[in-house]
């Protein structure tokens, strides 16, 4: 049986799902979409590292590595003709599950800044790989030729609403297991190693399974983003996997904010309008991107949905505290 | 694959000797590298994620001098000295204040820096290939040894790094400031109660590491093509390096090194696609039968 707060979840979830569709007839701008499905993509990406960075402790530098493999797998399988779209989601899923759990194996062990390293350098050398095996992914040209959407289930993805109604629907769907798990036991356990890993072992946990189990969930999470990516450029390309996107992935949950389940998708829309304006102003975007981190964590020393999170919490308990001073 | 070249090289003295030579050459900028990584975290108890744009400000700065100056001394001394304040300045202003927190936030600083970094390099000198050329000085015929030729600025590159590496082992394994130096490794308060000012010291210890890389990237200038973004495959190599020397051990890197280094040069002959696999493949080795690395204590 479900409980209340797992209603409420779905209730949130559906009411999300709702708002996406409605958008478009709202804005019927293609741009609009084009941004929501940008967000939808990074914001998977940024949402699936906050498990790991948010929830776990686990500072995670190499991220954008899964979501390139989720991307690549699946433009390769779609390419191949073989498999129908659902297949190919899946085996990118699965795929990246199993990169995620030979790369996890090594790294989970580590204290967090080798970790963060660590990941860093596998994601460096999967780059490279996707840069020298030219004959299977084209090298820096990324995965040419387009990726074919055949139409399954009667589900045509080359219809642009139909494209974007089912990143919409797939994104919801992540969300509402990427809850559950947050929710359920093992997501606050989860919570417990973060805190004190000692008392968490002392207690019984298997830390390194516990570990390994949440970076191979959130791998095979941010791979969707990474399939939602490839589904919607209708290609790969190697700046996939690339250190910068890492990079920016752990900006957007600083600028969302580590406190909320949703303030990394927050700190995705932020980046994603602030890259939009940047990029139309000035060609030095690391520039401007560097600088704005920089006011971010030196100045502001938090995300904003942390900011606003916290400002709320204040006036709360001031609030609380003048009823009960009453 | 292209075993057979591997094996036909190793055979033949000569061939083996000049890239023995190139092996040698990687290995030492990667040990000058790596060194300073390797000081700044063991002292420090922080990675600089941006150690790699400062190899490459380095290089910029270097060729910036000898531009001006035409003088290769001056320049390998601007790349040192130049990149050593940079990094000074670098932990006061930027890096201190996000000691003690998150490692995110570190990592932020860093990432940010290394977009700046990137982007000023672009702005100041162009997105394209620069060469620095060869100076003057070593337009000399190669040493010949063996047979195998060794370019002239390869003795001078593997000498002054040989010269480097041993001053910071003697200042940090020998002298007294050395010691002081070790002791805020472990235990920073206990120093500072004892009179140390170890603000000045983190300062201190954070420019001779950016000051190793500076130098690592001043001596590479002759020999690399100089490009935006330079730094992050070395950053990455450094790494790998002090991962399998052991954090903050200097001869660990050391010997890393000139392992990563060999590794290179002979496996770009025999199987050029999976260098870089190799090299993690050694990494990966070494984490799961040595976590703290060859050398390394464990970490704190």
């Amino acid at each position: 049986m479900l409980g209340r707060s797992s209603l409420r979840d779905l209730a949130w979830a559906a009411l999300l799902l709702v708002g996406l569709l409605v958008l478009p007839i709202l804005v019927p701008h293609p741009a609009m979409r084009d941004f929501v499905i940008y967000v939808i993509a990074y914001g998977l990406l940024a949402m699936s590292l906050n498990l790991l960075v948010g929830f776990t402790g686990l500072v995670s530098f190499g991220h954008a590595a899964y979501f390139a493999s989720g991307a690549y797998i699946f433009g390769l399988l779609m390419q191949s003709g073989n498999v129908s779209l659902p297949v190919a989601m899946l085996a990118a899923v699965g795929g990246t599950a199993l990169l995620a759990l030979v790369i996890g194996a090594i790294c989970v062990r580590l204290k967090e800044i080798y970790f963060a390293f660590l990941t860093l350098a596998f994601q460096m050398f999967i780059h490279s790989i996707i840069l020298t095996w030219v004959s299977l992914t084209g090298g820096d040209q990324g995965l040419m030729g387009g990726i074919p959407r055949p139409t399954f289930l009667g589900i045509d993805l080359n219809d642009s609403m139909t494209l974007y109604s089912f990143c919409a629907v797939v994104f919801v769907a992540c969300l509402v297991i990427m809850r559950q798990i947050v929710q359920s036991p093992f997501g606050y356990t989860l919570r417990m190693i973060r805190d004190n890993p000692h008392r968490a072992n002392f207690l019984g946990v298997n830390v390194v399974r516990m570990k390994l189990a949440i970076f191979v969930i959130s791998g095979t999470m941010a791979s969707v983003g990474g399939i939602v990516m490839a589904l919607f450029v209708s290609g790969a390309y190697p700046e996939f996997g690339f250190w910068t996107t890492s990079g920016e992935a752990i900006f957007m949950i600083m600028l969302g904010g580590t406190q909320l389940f949703i303030g990394p998708l927050v700190g995705a829309i932020l980046l994603q309008t602030l890259n939009h304006y940047v990029t139309i102003y000035t060609e030095h975007h690391g520039l401007v991107l560097g600088i704005v981190i920089l006011i971010f964590v030196l100045g502001l020393r938090r995300g904003l949905a942390d900011f606003v999170y916290l400002w709320f919490q204040d006036r709360r308990t001031r609030k609380l505290e003048k009823e009960t001073g009453r | 694959m292209e075993l057979e070249a591997l094996a036909g090289c190793l055979s033949s003295m000569s061939c083996a000797v000049t890239q023995v030579s190139t092996g040698l050459i990687i290995g030492m900028l990667l040990f000058l590298v790596a060194s300073g990584l390797s000081l700044i975290f063991g002292v420090l108890g922080v990675i600089n994620f941006a150690h790699g744009s400062f190899y490459m400000i380095g290089a910029y700065f270097a060729f910036s001098a000898y531009q001006l100056t035409d003088s290769f001394t001056l320049a390998i001394l601007s790349g040192a000295l130049g990149v050593g304040i940079f990094g000074m300045a670098f932990e006061r202003l930027f890096m201190s204040k996000v000691y003690g927190r998150d490692v995110l936030m570190q990592l932020l600083v860093c990432y940010a820096f290394i977009l700046i970094l990137d982007d000023m390099v672009k702005i100041l000198y162009g997105a394209e290939y620069k060469l620095m050329g060869m100076p003057q000085t070593f337009a000399l015929p190669p040493f010949q040894i063996a047979g195998g030729f060794i370019p002239s600025y390869y003795v001078f590159m593997i000498g002054i790094s040989a010269v480097v590496g041993l001053v910071l082992w003697l200042g940090i394994a020998k002298t007294r400031f050395g010691k002081v130096v070790r002791a805020a490794a472990i235990n920073p308060t206990m120093v500072g109660a004892l009179g140390i000012n170890t603000t000045l010291l983190y300062a201190f210890v954070f420019g001779v590491g950016s000051m190793l890389a500076g130098t690592a990237g001043a001596l590479a200038a002759p020999i690399r093509t100089l490009t935006p973004g330079m730094g992050l495959s070395i950053l990455i190599e450094s790494f790998i390096v002090t991962v399998i020397g052991g954090m903050g051990s200097i001869v660990g890197a050391f010997i890393a090194a000139l392992l990563i280094g060999l590794t290179r040069s002979f496996g770009s002959m025999g199987f050029p696609l999976f260098v870089d696999g190799m090299m993690f493949g050694i990494m990966a080795l070494v984490l799961i039968l040595k976590p703290s690395g060859l050398l390394g204590r464990p970490v704190h």
